[in-house]
């Protein structure tokens, strides 16, 4: 009978890095296989519809890529925040407080400005929302001790309420109160052509501004990892808080620092989805609180293991996989089919995270006697 | 002023709403006393809602006879839930945190509730059955105490049944004991000859029976039905999982703090608004301020409690969130 030992690896070779994420995606097209087939839908028809829709064609990217711009700044704020084991998990709030920011830079400025300025201040606004909404939960645990992961995610829902009363609320500067169908339908202030954000079509596809500022953010971020004293601090007190602070480094001000930057990029996702999108503060139940970006994010955060470019190209292939979703929607393709592909994937690589940290040998049962035990475990370990 | 019927009022809701987060927040305490985080209650609780629904839809007989097999379908897809965090986080060794995470996602207001109430048609379905209030020794009409307690669902006196049951298995049982060793010193209570692995299983599952019975309350009792989205359970499962650090890790305080929030979350907001009080100001009077209270308010129980005398008196479990490595202790 073969026996099965887990030891802890010593080293962690580079390629498994890599070649462990990509395998739990495969495996876990297996596992939702079976769901599929167990709740009656052919699993190659449905695989197939879903990548056409996703990838093939230029109408089908540049929905995936719609798609994609917000779960690249939710995935992005996300990861900075985990890397340090700072679980933020209100990048949903974050983003709504960042909409908020956006869509009132706009309002108030007008569209009598140029459109680079307008989309200067958008960022900027849509950025400081986002980072003082995240910074809340982020003075609690520096100063309070307060567990980030509750309050972050409270603060989700009391964002979304405080949208819902800006659309809705009558004084409020964001609702739209012009017309008589305004009036009696709430509505918020729309944007004008001039404050759109553009958009560049090298061929067929579009590209979405936001997109590109989220690429951009990436390059940051990984510049921030991999060649500053910030975040090489940032490891060691993911590492070990401790250790950090032996070494003299100022956790509480880092904890303000890393929640200010993940709320600022979750931000800039929601000015993104005001002036790249939706070109309105959008509170239907359709619209921005239904999406759950902020949740979606944690899954590409995870899956691209808080590395910045990963997290790219993940929040693509989600972003692709939530387009094909809403494109396929209906009786033979249910809503939630998306969520459950999400937790599936999230759950293999997080199984398959084992692979990376430990190695898992198989071996031959030791025989009965004592002398055979220390010749099998003899062999030399690479 | 508050008159009395009124005060009956909100103290009666704030029993029923109050009953859905007791009952997860007792699950969330076994598994985090077993040294467990499970972040994924929402999730679960939503998966027993719509199974528990469409068990009362579709299965035959009586109607006493189908709602108890809804509540126990409720707990064992909710059990079912619990087993793929346990075996994430107890066999594979994963992040507690990410894996609740994850199973949030999995089986939440977008994922596997969803899938399901939509495949098996359970949207908008006038409910076949559903819990209604017992009137229990004919109390109910006994002056405030008889609307407030003894006019509830059956689900409400199960909990009360359970809390007691829970606070008595930790401290009273060797079992309970046992599972409080797990969670404190791993690594003693494994030199005990206590199975470390069964027991955060077994805790695990029983707690995500007991989200997803708490998910059965919304659905067969609160408000009889499915309709999709995270909007049925609404954020129930995050308050348990706050409960839980504020009870201090204590079945009894669970339920004072249950009903604190249910009165929050249920009766309250209603008072406030069919009473137009003169002196609340408007803004606090809005349905979005009152919809944000119970959130708002969790944020400040805890900043209390963590900053409080409390905190240093009666903790976490020592192993909470630590994967135990018999290897590595």
């Amino acid at each position: 009978m073969p026996m099965i030992s887990i030891e802890r690896r010593l080293a962690q070779p580079r390629w498994l890095s890599v070649a462990v994420p990509i395998a739990s995606v495969g495996v876990s097209f297996l596992v939702m296989a079976a769901v599929l087939a167990a709740t009656g839908h052919n699993p190659l028809e449905t695989y197939r519809r879903l990548f056409d829709a996703a990838f093939i064609g230029s109408a089908a990217w540049t929905d995936t890529l719609i798609s994609a711009t917000p779960l690249l700044f939710t995935g992005l704020a996300a990861a900075v925040a985990f890397r340090m084991q700072l679980w933020n998990i209100g990048a949903e709030g974050q983003l709504y407080l960042g909409a908020i920011g956006g869509a009132g830079a706009a309002i108030w400025l007008g569209p009598h400005h140029a459109t680079v300025f307008t989309i200067l201040a958008m960022c900027v606004c849509g950025a400081a929302a986002g980072s003082l909404w995240a910074l809340i939960p982020g003075v609690l645990k520096a100063f309070g001790r307060t567990n980030e992961i509750i309050t972050s995610l409270m603060l989700n829902y009391v964002a979304g309420q405080l949208l819902t009363y800006l659309i809705f609320d009558s004084a409020s500067p964001w609702r739209d109160i012009s017309t008589v169908q305004t009036r009696s339908f709430p509505q918020a202030i729309p944007l004008q052509a001039s404050q759109f954000w553009p958009t560049l079509s090298p061929s067929n596809i579009v590209i979405p501004f936001g997109f590109l500022l989220a690429i951009g953010i990436a390059a940051v971020l990984a510049f921030l990892f991999r060649a500053t004293r910030f975040g090489f601090e940032m490891n060691v007190i993911g590492d070990s808080q401790r250790a950090a602070r032996y070494a003299g480094m100022r956790t509480r001000r880092k904890i303000l620092a890393v929640m200010a930057i993940s709320g600022a990029v979750a931000g800039l996702g929601g000015a993104s989805q005001v002036g790249d999108f939706a070109h309105e503060l959008d509170a239907s139940p359709q619209g921005l609180q239904g999406a759950n970006y902020g949740y979606t994010g944690i899954v590409v955060a995870a899956l691209g293991r808080y590395n910045p470019f990963a997290v790219c190209l993940v929040g693509v292939l989600l972003g692709g996989l939530q387009n094909a979703g809403l494109f396929l929607q209906g009786v033979d393709f249910p809503s939630g089919l998306v969520g459950v592909m999400q937790g599936i994937i999230l759950f293999c690589a997080l199984g398959g995270e084992l692979l990376i940290r430990y190695r898992v040998r198989i071996r031959r049962q030791a025989r009965s006697t004592a002398e055979d035990v220390p010749a099998a475990d003899a062999k030399p370990t690479p | 002023m508050i008159n009395s019927s009124l005060m009956v009022l909100v103290l009666s809701q704030a029993v029923t709403y109050g009953t859905p987060i007791l009952f997860a927040a007792l699950g969330e305490l076994l598994a985090e006393r077993s040294g467990v985080l499970n972040l994924g209650v929402e999730g679960m609780m939503l998966v027993g809602a719509v199974m528990g629904f469409w068990a009362v839809q579709r299965a035959p007989g009586p109607g006493s006879l189908v709602l108890v097999l809804a509540v126990l379908t409720a707990a064992f897809a909710g059990a079912l839930m619990g087993l793929i965090h346990a075996f994430l986080v107890v066999t594979l060794r994963a992040s507690q945190i990410v894996s609740g995470l994850a199973l949030t996602i999995f089986a939440g207001g977008l994922g596997l509730s969803s899938y399901l109430g939509n495949d098996l048609g359970l949207a908008d379905v006038p409910p076949k059955y559903q819990l209604g209030q017992i009137n229990v020794f004919g109390l109910k009409n006994v002056s405030v105490v008889g609307p407030i307690l003894f006019n509830q669902s059956a689900l409400v006196y199960a909990s009360w049944a359970l809390t007691i049951a829970v606070a008595l298995y930790l401290s009273r049982t060797r079992f309970g004991l046992n599972v409080r060793a797990v969670g404190e010193s791993p690594g003693a209570a494994d030199a005990m000859g206590i199975n470390i692995a069964v027991y955060r299983y077994a805790h695990v599952l029983g707690g995500g029976a007991l989200a997803g019975v708490g998910g059965a309350c919304f659905s067969l009792s609160i408000t009889p039905g499915w309709t999709a989205g995270d909007s049925l359970v609404g954020g129930a499962g995050w308050i348990a999982i706050a409960l839980v650090i504020f009870s201090f890790w204590r079945a009894e305080l669970c339920l004072v703090g249950a009903y604190l929030f249910g009165a929050l979350s249920g009766g309250l907001p209603a008072a406030i608004q069919a009473h137009n009080y003169k002196a609340i100001p408007t803004f606090f009077k809005t349905p979005e301020f009152l919809n944000a209270l119970p959130y708002l308010t969790t944020v400040i129980v805890l900043v209390i409690i963590a900053s409080g005398w409390a905190k240093r008196r009666l903790g976490a479990p020592a192993a909470l969130g630590i994967p135990y490595v018999r290897e590595e202790r």
